[in-house]
């Protein structure tokens, strides 16, 4: 009903008419960063916020209620706050690494983001290895914590970034292969037509248990390959160590937590793309009237909601369960997430073959 | 055979293990979906229904009724009892009217910043003329308006000593 | 590992020494932990104690009995009642005077009320150490309510100064018994909540179990004593060996168990708790009439020494007073239990993991003030 491709078409041809090619594309390119860029930011601070309301609902608390009208204003008055502050610089360090660091890491997250449809056709890349590309990008954000760890010139952030490289290299497998389970079943990596293949049904009640299984591992995988939730003891406050960002202060700070959250937003999406149906609406068999309802809803809302449930359930995990030991950690993924994770694939890959799925 | 059983004790203890998870998430959630459960008591806008307990050990006080009297008698009870010598009393003599002369408190200093609530110059007033307050905002900028005088200007004492 | 004479030349040597300093989120006071480090494990522990000495014991030889209470209350701060019980208890056992027993319930009803929110406070606190956040505010939101009748009884909420040598400041107030009896009737609905929160939790077990093992003749060599002795199977519990107020009148249960690790150290105290309400309750409806204040014309103790032990919430509290006859004492000297605890710290935790360090020293319950008085 709804059809944002038309929107991006006109847009694209209106420029096209009114410059040369050559400035058309440039122009639309610049929209498009500076879109990204905002989208990025306002929807890091405002997840921020979310946790914090929903962390103090669950302790029986109200959270930031008095700056600006019920606390909405309250991280942008953080925000302030840290861009004030003095950067302070460490005589021994490597000066060029420690200053790359954050970039890395915020870079690599915000490329991801492009990849990611928030509706028809609301989609800057869509590119046919679109899950492989979103993998890729995700793991370079690696790459700026181990150097955030080792430029900061100091034994504990050493400690936290090796812990924290570890976990996340050990995940990434798990995260990887809950997904292969779906492209499986959808036969394609192309974002958009796993969507498509969604149109009768969202995968996670086609696919019925071992869809669901793999849900729960991605689910598990995801909050660890984001340093969130019980697997966050390379930065936990109550430690020893603050981990690797134990030396940045001011801006190069924000610029690690706003990349955390923002990678659990992007885990989050894609757990909704490919589990949740994406920007679909949820159709009950054939009840045209219930469908037709469901239908007025815009599928950027559908998207955000479900994206909004999936970022409530890590919240959930992360305020409720205390936190794992390193070793702990990687038993969980080597001893019990991949070898489910393993023969979960194996069982779908039969599944598919006989085609018993809905 | 030892294998089966090592692979039933591995699925128990996930099964085991996802159950006892997801009773922690439910006492969680269920705060969650219960607004009413949230204790946060907004302070400085609730000022008009804060009211103490009746034995609330606000800071000490001389009471004083409607004509502005007080019951101490400088007798130096209080002052002697406080274990760190946070109340100083300054009296002096005055002629009574049948000759003998009687003890008047001239001011009756208290150093709440030193004060530990004990409540021992409270006990050992005879005259039951100290209680303790239900003030609670003590801030101050500066440390010399912690030390008060307690009998208010121009009050009398209704005691007398012999 | 071979027993520690800790030879200082050591840290000469290129060890990897880390301060979990005098200020640390997780130290619950201002103690200062040396770690030597091979990697992840802990080789040895040096604690060092003192940032918070205020001298008390030297500061009550010049005050009267009386006075020198409002002191030992800010000993170990979470088990106030308990520090006062316990030196009037001496003083009035030098001068052979009983109170009556009024007194004796209230005192007794006041301890146990203590150890309950002691306890709270110690989940809040080891929650909130490994991790679990949310643990915090709600045994904080429950220990609000002991708070708010210690308020009305006695005025404070934490550092009281209500039990005196010959009985108390002041009565209790007409509300007490009816806030007590909903307080428990409250509190016997959250704690299976605390069980689903923490205690079965699976990434809980694996934290603690086994972590951390205090065996029997350890405990018994290092005067490990209260719930973290109890774990280990040693029988300290004062409320039992010399009971004192209204004690030999309530029956409860010695809560021990053998294994000595994280895990039992915790349980024992979920499980105290619920025998503390069991006590308040088989006492809270008899609370006999009776005087509040004996009338003693003078607190003074006779020639002599005198030692009075009573069970706090985290071990055995001594007093013992040399008194010359006067007013004040000669040497009042206090046997603290946090001191002989804090000790066997080096013992558990030396091959175990820095994570795991968190949750030992989580587990015995640390209050430093009363470490160095």
């Amino acid at each position: 009903m709804y059809n944002s491709s038309s929107l991006i078409a006109s847009l694209t041809s209106w420029l096209e008419g009114t410059f040369s090619p050559l400035w058309a594309g440039v122009f639309s390119m610049v929209l498009l960063g500076i879109g990204i860029l905002v989208f990025y930011s306002v929807l890091g601070l405002y997840l921020v916020y979310a946790e914090r309301k929903i962390c103090a609902r669950m302790q029986n608390r109200i959270g930031p209620n008095r700056v600006g009208p019920m606390g909405l204003l309250q991280t942008v008055a953080d925000l302030i706050k840290l861009l004030l502050k003095e950067l302070i610089y460490i005589r021994n360090a490597d000066a060029f690494l420690f200053n790359v660091a954050p970039f890395i890491v915020i870079v690599a997250s915000i490329m991801a983001i492009g990849a990611i449809p928030f509706g028809k056709g609301l989609h800057a890349l869509d590119l046919n290895i679109g899950v492989l590309y979103i993998l890729a990008i995700s793991s370079m954000g690696v790459i700026g914590i181990l150097v955030a760890g080792w430029a900061s010139n100091n034994k504990f952030s050493v400690i936290g970034a090796m812990r924290s490289g570890a976990q996340v290299i050990s995940y990434e497998l798990s995260v990887g292969l809950a997904l292969l389970c779906i492209i499986t079943y959808a036969g394609s990596m192309q974002l958009s037509e796993i969507i498509a293949s969604q149109q009768d049904g969202w995968w996670i009640f086609k696919g019925h248990l071992p869809a669901l299984i793999a849900f729960v591992i991605y689910l598990i995988a995801g909050t660890a390959e984001t340093n969130r939730g019980p697997f966050d003891l390379a930065e936990a406050e109550s430690e020893l160590t603050a981990g690797f960002h134990t030396e940045y202060s001011g801006i190069r700070f924000a610029f690690f937590f706003l990349a955390e959250y923002m990678n659990m937003f992007i885990i989050a999406s894609l757990a909704t793309t490919l589990f949740l149906g994406g920007w679909l609406p949820f159709h009950l068999f054939a009840w045209e009237g219930f469908n037709t309802v469901m239908d007025f809803i815009p599928p950027v809302v559908w998207f955000f909601g479900k994206t909004a449930f999936v970022i409530y359930l890590m919240m959930w995990f992360k305020w409720t369960f205390p936190r794992l030991r390193i070793d702990q950690l990687l038993t969980l993924e080597w001893k019990y997430l991949l070898p489910i994770n393993l023969m979960n694939l194996l069982l779908i890959a039969f599944l598919t073959l006989m085609k018993w799925h809905f | 055979m030892a294998l089966l059983k090592d692979i039933g004790t591995y699925f128990e203890e996930i099964y085991r293990g996802v159950v006892s998870l997801l009773k922690g998430m439910r006492v969680t959630g269920g705060y969650f979906l219960r607004p009413g459960a949230v204790v946060t008591q907004q302070y400085p806008e609730n000022r008009a229904e804060l009211k103490m307990f009746d034995n609330f050990k606000g800071e000490l006080i001389l009471t004083h009724d409607e004509n502005n009297q007080h019951s101490c008698n400088a007798c130096n009870s209080c002052a002697r009892k406080c274990p760190n010598g946070s109340i100083e009393i300054v009296s002096t003599r005055v002629q009574g009217e049948d000759g003998r002369s009687k003890r008047v408190l001239v001011t009756h200093t208290y150093n709440l910043g030193m004060c530990t609530f004990c409540g021992l110059c409270v006990q050992a007033c005879e005259q039951h003329a100290l209680e303790f307050g239900q003030e609670f905002e003590h801030a101050v900028f500066d440390k010399s308006n912690l030390t008060k005088v307690l009998n208010k200007p121009g009050s009398t004492s209704k005691a007398t000593e012999e | 590992m071979e027993e520690a004479v800790i030879d200082i030349d050591l840290k000469e040597r290129e060890e990897y020494i880390i301060n979990m300093g005098p200020q640390h989120p997780s130290t619950h006071g201002v103690l200062r932990l040396e770690t030597c480090l091979q990697g992840e494990k802990v080789k040895y522990i040096i604690p060092h104690c003192g940032y918070i000495h205020r001298g008390i014991e030297k500061i009550s030889e010049k005050l009267t009995y009386p006075q020198l209470l409002h002191l030992t209350d800010r000993m170990d701060y979470l088990s106030a009642h308990i520090n006062n019980e316990a030196v009037a208890l001496c003083v009035e056992k030098a001068m052979e005077v009983e109170v009556s027993d009024r007194v004796k319930y209230i005192r007794t009803i006041l301890a146990e009320l203590n150890r309950i929110a002691s306890h709270q406070l110690w989940w809040s606190a080891f929650g909130m150490d490994l991790g679990a956040l949310t643990t915090f505010f709600y045994g904080m939101r429950d220990r609000e309510k002991i708070m708010d009748i210690f308020e009305e009884t006695t005025g404070s909420r934490l550092i009281q100064s209500f039990i005196t040598p010959g009985g108390l400041m002041c009565d209790i107030h007409p509300n007490f018994q009816k806030r007590v009896k909903e307080f428990i009737k409250y509190f016997r609905t959250k704690l299976p909540e605390y069980d689903d929160l923490l205690t079965g939790n699976v990434i809980f077990h694996e934290r603690t179990k086994g972590i951390g093992v205090l065996s029997k003749e350890d405990a018994i060599n290092y005067a490990v004593t209260g719930p973290s002795g109890r774990a280990s199977g040693f029988h300290c519990d004062i409320r039992k060996i010399e009971p004192y107020s209204a004690y030999p009148l309530v029956k409860f249960n010695e809560i021990t168990f053998t294994e000595g690790d994280t895990y039992h150290r915790y349980l024992v105290r979920m499980e105290e708790m619920r025998e503390s309400m069991s006590i308040i309750e088989q006492l809270i409806d008899n609370i006999p009439e009776g005087a509040i204040m004996l009338e003693l014309k003078a607190i003074k103790a006779p020639k002599g020494d005198f030692y009075q032990r009573a069970e706090t919430a985290r071990g055995e509290l001594g007093v013992f007073i040399v008194s010359d006859g006067g007013p004040s004492p000669a040497r009042i000297k206090y046997r603290s239990p946090n001191f002989s605890n804090l000790f066997v710290l080096n013992k558990l935790a030396a091959g175990h993991k820095i994570a795991d360090l968190m949750a030992i020293s989580g587990s015995l319950d640390l209050v430093i003030p009363d470490i160095d008085r």
